[in-house]
């Protein structure tokens, strides 16, 4: 038992081992915020992922798209279905081919995976002064450290050291890899109003925007740990039982 | 076959035309094994038992999956998004691969712990290093099917190794690519060759329990069985045995699934290949990182000789050095237990390995590249001076006298 309790160990050494090789990036160290999908026991809080949502809906979505999420899937966040239906319309995406071949636009359904701000890649980059604003489905997976990059990200815009040099149309930001990022800083006191009262400091909306991202990224969380304690419950009896029978019929060998 | 006796009309008439229930008589339950098997045994049939969970979590993968380059990270992220369960299924399919190679990795050094690949297991050695290249194969070419961007970038830097060849390298390169760059060939291909691989796997492996079988297991004593007393029926002892190892495997495997599932991954692979961008740092999974830091230890053109091209025929070495351990380990004497100053080698090369695995994972920069070289030295060293100079010089401590010896003592 004790040597099979040191291969775990020597396992997970050699596996930190190597993550920890990996998890060099440039910039500075992330600041950690708590979030409560944090943990053994984590899972949304959905208040918070209703105002980051707002958040996204009312800014981001200006210029980042969620391409791989549904707008069905904003019920997960408490949208209700004629909410649901009132964002997915806002936006207009082509028609199928009418019976004479022509296409025409129709409004965006719930069904419908989030429709861009822009017609496509080169649009994006046009309007941004050449670097497209990156799709956010995936970020809180995509970068090391995942929401608390994000967290850190937004709240790292600062005043660049006197011998770093910010080209024209580029802002610096502290945690941004190389330090000059083409989004300008956005969370400023009362962005949004939070339709629950919440007060929208912009410490607040990092907190609530790397919440909603991470939900977007892994929208499995909540039913991935919930089924993993289910499993380590069973499994710890089941092992326990099987130990026991182990040594029930080693008895006489020993 | 030995004694399968059944009152069953049917089981007999089948048994007598394809003897199937007198071959697990035979090999599963009477099969005899050492009685003084440690836990470190226990790994090979983990190892199978993750072959298992991989086939079929792959089957489903594959229902869902698409491989042209223009679908492949959608039709991922729609596993896990809309698949019912698809998450689960990705994740433990994910995770299982680098689980497969945690307990082989254990189940090699173990074997070179009590020497189990000396006469007469050769063969029974060879077979598992032939699966573990299979094992590299397969995982190398799944990892590409996401298509991220260490997909990508992880696929283009090792097929390029073919390239240092000279004269073949270019052709075979451009077979592997079936074009002129990693793209929707390459992709389909590696789909393919991942899909059969594991069958091929699953066939070594039945050929790994046949010379098993013949040669019967070492043991942490690593004398052979002489009595009847020295050993014990595989069934019931082993199967509690390893079901409880599956046991507490799973809730190791199952803590990376449900609360870790990319803690063996790349976040760049969550970003769609690109290729026209390259990742500032592009490495490959954890467990390719000690060949990884040997292919990039020779740094110097020798003569003719690319400093890639030694790398490369470093890399290779790394693994063919093993099927020559039976003759370079002079040692008459199995195990460790026994072999005094070959167990302090054994400790120094496992860090060695260890050594070779961090910086394999880091930038190629600094004291590292040094530390690289030396421990490819000292990779090479272990197998082919110290291992036979040792069996030359040391002085093995005195063997027991057979395997139920030093069991019937204790109880005394």
């Amino acid at each position: 038992m004790r040597k099979l309790i040191l291969s775990a160990l020597i396992a997970t050494g050699l596996a930190g081992a190597s993550s920890a090789a990996l998890a060099a990036t440039g910039g500075e160290p992330l600041m950690k915020s708590e979030f409560s999908f944090n943990g053994f026991f984590g899972h949304y809080d959905q208040a918070q992922l209703k105002r980051g949502f707002e958040l996204y809906h009312q800014v981001c979505s200006n210029c980042h798209n969620l391409r791989l999420v549904a707008y069905r899937n904003l019920a997960d966040v408490g949208l209700t279905a004629d909410e649901i239906k009132a964002v997915a319309a806002e936006r207009d995406i082509d028609d199928v081919p009418n019976d004479e071949g022509i296409v025409s636009k129709r409004q965006g359904r719930p069904s419908d995976k989030y429709i861009g701000p822009f017609a496509n890649e080169k649009a994006a980059a046009a309007a941004n002064g050449g670097a497209a604003p990156p799709d956010l489905s995936l970020m809180a997976k995509a970068r090391v450290g995942g929401p608390n990059y994000i967290y850190s990200l937004m709240l790292g815009f600062a005043d660049a050291p006197e011998h770093h040099v910010v080209p024209e149309g580029k802002y610096f930001n502290k945690y941004f890899p190389g330090g000059n990022i083409s989004m300008p800083p956005q969370l400023m006191d009362d962005l949004v109003t939070y339709t629950d009262g919440t007060k929208a400091t912009p410490e607040q909306m990092a907190k609530d925007i790397s919440a909603f991202l991470n939900w977007a990224a892994e929208p499995e969380l909540d039913a991935r740990k919930s089924l993993g304690l289910k499993v380590m419950v069973f499994l710890g009896i089941f092992t326990a039982l099987l130990y026991a029978l182990k040594r029930q019929i080693w008895k006489n060998i020993h | 076959m030995s004694g399968f006796k059944t009152n069953n009309k049917v089981v007999s008439w089948l048994d007598q035309r394809l003897p199937i229930f007198s071959m697990m008589q035979h090999s599963a339950i009477e099969y005899p094994t050492p009685r003084n098997l440690n836990y470190w045994w226990n790994f090979g049939s983990l190892a199978g038992f993750v072959l298992v969970v991989m086939v079929l979590t792959g089957i489903f993968l594959v229902m869902n999956y698409s491989s042209h380059t223009s679908l492949a990270f959608d039709s991922v992220e729609r596993i896990m998004r809309d698949v019912n369960y698809g998450w689960l299924i990705r994740y433990l399919h994910m995770n299982g691969a680098s689980m497969f190679f945690i307990l082989v990795y254990i189940h090699m050094f173990r074997n070179l712990y009590y020497g189990s690949y000396k006469a007469p297991r050769e063969v029974l050695w060879w077979v598992g290093i032939i699966i573990f290249l299979a094992m590299m194969g397969t995982a190398f070419m799944g990892y590409v099917l996401p298509w991220g961007q260490m997909s990508f970038w992880g696929a283009t830097v090792i097929t390029n190794l073919f390239s240092a060849f000279p004269i073949v390298g270019e052709p075979i390169r451009t077979l592997l690519w079936g074009g002129f760059s990693v793209d929707n060939p390459t992709l389909n291909r590696f789909f393919s060759l991942h899909y059969l691989l594991p069958f091929v796997i699953f066939a070594l492996v039945f050929v790994h329990v046949w010379a098993l079988h013949t040669v019967k297991s070492n043991n942490p004593l690593g004398i052979e069985i002489k009595t009847p007393a020295d050993s014990i029926p595989f069934h019931p002892y082993y199967t509690i045995k390893d079901l409880f190892g599956i046991g507490v495997f799973l809730m190791f495997f199952l803590s990376f699934v449900f609360w870790g599932p990319n803690f063996f991954g790349e976040p760049d692979n969550y970003i769609p290949a690109n290729p026209m961008q390259t990742p500032p740092h592009i490495v490959p999974e954890w467990y390719f990182l000690p060949f990884y830091a040997i292919l990039r230890a020779f740094t110097q053109d020798i003569w003719v000789i690319s400093a890639k091209l030694q790398g490369v025929v470093a890399m290779f070495s790394a693994i063919i050095i093993l099927f020559f351990l039976p003759w370079l380990d002079t040692s008459k004497v199995r195990s460790a237990k026994f072999r005094p100053l070959y167990r302090q080698f054994f400790w120094l090369f496992l860090v060695d390995c260890l050594v070779l695995g961090y910086v394999g994972g880091k930038p190629a920069e600094g004291m590292l590249i040094t530390i690289g070289q030396i421990a490819t030295a000292y990779y090479f060293g272990h197998f082919l001076v110290i291992m036979p100079l040792l069996g030359k010089i040391e002085k093995p401590k005195a063997l027991p006298a057979s395997i139920s010896a030093p069991v019937l003592k204790e109880k005394a």
